[in-house]
């Protein structure tokens, strides 16, 4: 596979413009350091990818970014607006707060966050390795219920709702159209009628990344987008990537591990190994970094930089690994 | 101190009986997920068969009391069994695999059915039986303000608390040492695993609920012997407690559901003698309560991490 | 018969098997009926005494072995016509000689000999006919196509169902009033009754069918909605209309209070908690004497007016001022209606916050908690809001049935009707309204149907009283419908928004709320 290198290769956008900050970041469980010591960052505008063998800790990392597990140790920071912003994340880390703005950008610190205020209030979206769609409701409802936010202000607080007040109506109109658009785009929209656990697996992979696209997010954070996806699907799913960070501006964290989807469309790759950073840079560096080839050929058997159809296969049959919760046997939202 | 000592031994004494209701519960839990809501009403419908047995016996004239009760404790285990056997088949085993809710309506169902059944068969009044077994030790005798107080262990606490832990033990050596406990451990990990083992899961579940009710029945026929009264509603408060029992020691885990019984026993004795006894049954529902919020693995259970 | 076409010795092996199974069921149930209907405990002077019915343990075995018997050989072995012409027979002759002997104290031994044989082919017929109907091996083939085309038929079929029943509870206390002038009263007091619990399966809907939260104590907010009620009209003197709401209110708040704790419990654990709850504050009633009365109740609790109109007799009252004839009936029509609008207006809310966000947050919650946190809802708020709105209809529910009964006291308000209530729920189909309505019907009608049943007394002697056996038979059909249908008899999941066409959801793919 010839990596096709992202127009952008060389500004490196993550250490000028990062949106996410994750520093020193720890996650332990009991005896067994999950995560240790991990910092990297997130460009604004990048596609980043997380990858590493299984067990790295990639989904841990995911977890704690995005409130469902609290860090051991470390800060987490997302930034809104253009900059670094410093001084306001000193700021904001030496006050008790969870979030701090100024002059039209906002800092917030993920780890003092809830789960639900870091999708609401950061922005921060997320989909699951083992996909978590809402199987008894349409693929609509699911879009909806992605805007259950500000739906739940038009319709003040379900009081001015229940009575069916017209910026209610206007404002659900508008909620239809935004998962309409986002429906045409994955390509669901002959669908939208059908409980989403009817569709085929491919399907739900996208549908779940429109449900997080609908939420409005700044930073979108995708588990394993392509596992147990055909060469054709992950083609589509680069395409719909892109589409999303060019037209929306939307920033895309996602752990994978199709080397093919990896390296045509990354603009900067951090690789762990045991919980740890082992490389980080342009997906050129990291390939041509001895210490990954080590640790993939090294550590996995399974040969995973070279067959992605193959490691496809692998990685949608595979365990989850100690660090890495997530039971696949929940995986069965698909049949 | 007498006093505290005296409800001391109370205490533990019902919570033998407790524990061993809740070894059932904490069983069933373990192996199938859910909560067998008509245990308490097994461990009323073995107390039943306890108290027709007694009388049975003494009817035909067999009046030793040793062999009585050995007599009786062997026919209610094996009859409760039997329903305890019958009532997995008709209401569980057809829903296996089933919503999670089924099989918990069909549980609330059975108990409904179960206290209805012994109502209409044997009415609904209590049944009064003069205790068996008197006498017992000394323990402590002293003074207080209020005159001479003796603390007295009876020979009825001992047998309870004796055969209770000697099933306990007898339990422990089958969960651990025998292939039908090494079945039902495996169960309780991954049902559909064990089964392509080679593991009858049917079998090793109804097995559990047999086990269960043998214990119930047990714990019946110490209710009986320790408070001399029945009727066809004494199996709901005191299966919510052996629930409760089986929660605070951790859910899944036979010595917890033994430490638990104790526990609550010792709760509500204790809360009954220092505080009021109208309000016990709240004392205990608090207990649950706060456990289930504060530790809801409870106190020798394994924490459950939340899977993402 | 073209049946005999087959070896005889096939057949010989399938009835033998047949009778196998049917003594072994009948062993059973000898092992689990000696205890209870073979020996009787009494109190007696001088403690108890020991009885033996030996006749009544007799029947209950051949009733199972003969049952066990026919319902093989018609439905789950399926024997030929011979085996089962043989085995009917057999069951009708051995009932009649059974019911000889039994009656033979009586010295009617004929006369029940053919009562007995009568019953047995009348049961033996009914099989018949149910095994006849369900037609032998073209059974799958039909359920088949009953699948494909199931969907759109149900959906017509409610919806037609539901305009019916809506039209014929609007005009029902006139109907019984025109049809049945003597027995108005009680067919209108027992539609009180199925409406005031296909409110509380409404309200516990909300909770159970679409936030997925298993609540085992939703009696606790229909007492707290009936003390409250009691309680505001006995010491301050409010009226039903003014103590409803409040009552509502105190009711939800209460649900606030003891939702606030539990709701980050997941499932069983939740059940069981919200189960001590109810337990906490039926034992908090019977126990707080100066506040509550204890056990003795609250009485003398005001009736509703109709504007200030009491239904009374003479001077005052809505009779006198309508100048219309008194009758007592009209205050069962009144109240009927109070429980019919109070009803609908739980339905309406319910149908209106299924389509409103926190209605789709509540079924999103169901089907995927951890799904909902990453989309930015609120669980905890979600949860609470559907606990205390279910909460307030069941205070609603609760004051109605202060004012109807006029008398409450803590027995009326024991885990039992909890389990009735969440029965009714779940047997009539999570999350579906027109499911409540036909459980309630249902079970609640039919139990009370029993106290009618004036035949029965004829057969089982003047003493049989098969008011007795309602809770036996309601237990009993709670298992059996669970066990026939595991997701309630309405089962479909109807979507709250439409793109292009509406599709009912099939129930395997909705889920039940967390923890399984």
């Amino acid at each position: 596979m010839s990596a096709t290198s992202p127009a952008t290769t060389g500004v490196r956008r993550w250490e000028k413009d990062p949106i996410l900050t994750v520093e020193h970041l720890t996650m332990r469980f009991g005896g067994l350091v999950a995560v240790g010591d991990l910092s990297f960052d997130v460009g604004r505008g990048d596609i980043t990818a997380l990858i590493g063998p299984n067990g790295a800790g990639k989904t841990t990392v995911f977890n704690c970014v995005t409130g469902f597990y609290k860090p051991t140790e470390g800060r987490i920071v997302m930034r809104h607006g253009p900059g670094a912003n410093d001084a306001l994340v000193e700021r904001v880390t030496q006050s008790a707060a969870q979030h701090a703005e100024a002059g039209g950008s906002s800092v917030f610190l993920l780890e003092r966050m809830p789960d639900h205020l870091i999708s609401n209030k950061a922005c921060v979206a997320r989909t699951f390795q083992n996909i978590r769609l809402f199987g008894g409701m349409t693929v609509l409802e699911n879009l909806l219920v992605a805007q259950h936010n500000s739906l739940m202000l038009a319709s003040k607080f379900t009081f001015g709702g229940i009575f069916g007040i017209p910026s209610y109506r206007r404002a659900e109109n508008q909620a239809r159209e935004k998962a309409v658009y986002w429906l045409e785009h994955v390509d669901l929209i002959d669908r939208a009628d059908d409980p989403a656990a009817d569709l085929p697996y491919g399907d739900q992979r996208r549908l779940e990344i429109a449900r997080a696209m609908c939420t409005g997010p700044q930073l979108l954070c995708l588990d394993e987008p392509a596992a147990g996806l055909n060469p054709r699907e992950s083609a589509e799913l680069n395409e719909l990537l892109q589409f999303i960070r060019a037209e929306h501006g939307t920033s895309v964290l996602l752990i994978e591990h199709d080397m093919g989807v990896v390296m045509e469309i990354s603009d900067h790759v951090v690789v762990l190994d045991y919980g740890e950073k082992i490389s980080d840079g342009s997906a050129e560096e990291v390939r041509n970094d001895p210490k990954v080839i080590a640790a993939y050929l090294g550590v996995d058997d399974e040969a995973e930089i070279d067959i992605p159809e193959v490691r496809a296969d692998i990685s949608h049959g595979k365990q989850p690994a100690a660090g890495e919760a997530g039971g696949d046997s929940a995986a069965g939202g698909g049949q | 101190m007498e006093y505290f000592v005296q409800q001391l031994v109370n205490g533990l004494t019902l919570g033998s009986i407790y524990g061993l209701i809740a070894i059932g519960y904490t069983m069933v839990y373990g192996i199938i997920g859910m909560i067998n809501f008509a245990h308490g009403d097994i461990f009323m419908i073995g107390s039943f068969i306890a108290l027709a047995t007694f009388l049975g016996l003494m009817a035909i004239g067999i009046t030793a009391l040793p062999l009585v009760l050995i007599i009786v404790l062997i026919v209610a285990m094996l009859f409760t069994s039997a329903w305890g056997w019958t009532v997995e088949r008709l209401a569980y085993r057809p829903l296996r695999g089933s919503f999670r809710l089924a099989p918990l309506i069909t549980a609330i169902g059975m108990s409904i059915v179960l206290q209805n059944f012994v109502q209409v068969t044997q009415g609904a009044r209590v049944k009064p039986l003069p205790p068996q077994i008197q006498g017992g030790v000394t323990l402590m005798d002293g003074f207080t303000e209020n005159g001479p107080i003796v603390v007295q262990l009876s020979y009825m606490q001992m047998i309870i608390i004796g055969t209770t832990l000697a099933l306990m033990i007898g339990f422990s050596l089958l969960i651990s040492r025998t292939s039908l406990g090494r079945a039902q451990r495996a169960c309780e990990q991954d049902r559909r695993m064990a089964a392509l083992l080679g593991v009858n899961v049917d079998r090793t579940i109804s097995l559990t609920f047999v086990m269960g009710a043998a214990l119930a029945a047990v714990a019946g026929f110490m209710f009986l012997l320790l408070y001399g009264v029945i009727d066809f509603y004494i199996g709901f408060l005191a299966g919510v407690k052996a629930f409760t029992a089986a929660v605070l020691g951790g859910i899944g885990s036979l010595p917890g559901a033994m430490l638990g019984g104790l526990l609550i026993g010792l709760i509500e004795v204790m809360w009954s003698g220092y505080f009021t006894v109208e309000y016990k049954d709240v004392a205990a529902f608090s207990i649950l309560a706060i456990v289930l919020i504060f530790m809801p693995s409870g106190l020798l259970g394994k924490p459950e991490v939340e899977k993402v | 018969m073209s049946d005999a076409a087959l070896p005889t010795g096939f057949a010989v092996a399938r009835v033998a098997a047949s009778l196998r199974d049917a003594a072994v069921a009948a062993g059973l149930a000898a092992v689990l009926a000696f205890f209870f209907l073979a020996l009787r405990t009494d109190i007696a002077t001088g403690g108890l005494t020991i009885t033996t019915r030996w006749f009544l343990f007799g029947t209950a075995v051949m009733l199972v072995f003969f049952g066990r018997l026919l319902l093989n050989l018609f439905f789950f072995k399926r024997g030929t016509g011979a085996e089962r012409a043989v085995v009917a027979g057999a069951a009708v002759l051995a009932a009649g000689i059974w019911s000889a002997i039994g009656a033979a104290g009586f010295g009617a031994g004929l006369r029940s000999m053919l009562i007995g044989m009568v019953a047995a082919a009348i049961v033996v017929a009914i099989l018949a006919l149910v095994s006849h109907w369900r037609g032998g091996g073209a059974q799958a083939a039909g359920d088949k196509a009953l699948k494909a085309a199931g969907m759109p038929r149900i959906s017509i079929l409610t919806s037609w169902l539901g305009k019916a029943l809506f039209a014929f509870a609007v005009i029902l206390p006139f109907f019984f009033a025109y049809f049945f002038p003597k027995q108005d009263r009680q067919y209108i007091d027992l539609a009180i009754l199925i409406m005031t619990y296909i409110m509380l399966g409404w309200g516990l809907n909300i909770v159970v069918g679409l936030a997925g939260l298993l609540d085992l104590g939703y009696v606790a907010f229909y007492a707290v909605g009936a003390y409250s009620f009691a309680l505001l009209a006995q010491n301050f003197g409010f009226g039903f209309w003014l103590a409803l709401p409040l009552a509502g209110i105190l009711a939800g708040c209460w649900g606030l209070v003891l939702g606030f704790p539990v709701l980050r419990l997941r499932g069983d654990y939740l059940a069981i908690v919200t189960l001590a709850f109810g337990e906490i504050i039926r034992v908090v009633l019977l126990n707080w004497y100066d506040f509550t009365n204890g056990p003795d109740g609250i009485s003398g609790i005001p009736k509703p007016t109709l504007f200030g109109l009491e239904f009374k007799r003479g001077e005052g009252g809505f009779a006198d001022f309508f100048g219309i004839a008194y009758d007592p009936i009209q205050r069962f029509i009144f109240l009927y209606y109070i429980i019919f609008c109070l009803a609908l207006l739980t339905n309406f809310v319910t149908m209106r916050l299924r389509k409103l966000p926190v209605g789709r947050a509540w079924e999103a919650l169901r089907e995927d908690e951890i799904a909902c946190r990453s989309l930015g809802i609120n669980t905890t708020n979600t949860k609470l809001t559907a606990f205390a709105i279910g909460a307030m209809f069941g205070g609603f529910a609760g004051s109605f049935f202060a004012t109807r009964q006029g008398f409450i006291s803590p027995e009326s308000f024991s885990f039992l009707e909890s389990a009735i209530i969440l029965a009714i729920v779940v047997l009539g189909g999570l999350g579906s309204q027109i499911g409540v309505v036909i459980s309630s019907v249902v079970m609640i009608g039919g139990i009370e149907l029993l106290r009618n049943i004036g035949f029965l007394k004829q057969v089982f002697g003047p003493e049989f009283e098969p008011t007795q056996y309602r809770m036996l038979i309601f237990g009993l059909a709670m298992v059996l419908i669970m066990v026939w249908k595991p997701r309630g008899l309405i089962s479909t999941r109807e979507p709250t928004a439409v793109l292009k066409e509406r599709k009912r959801i099939g129930a395997d793919m909705v889920a039940q709320g967390e923890g399984h």
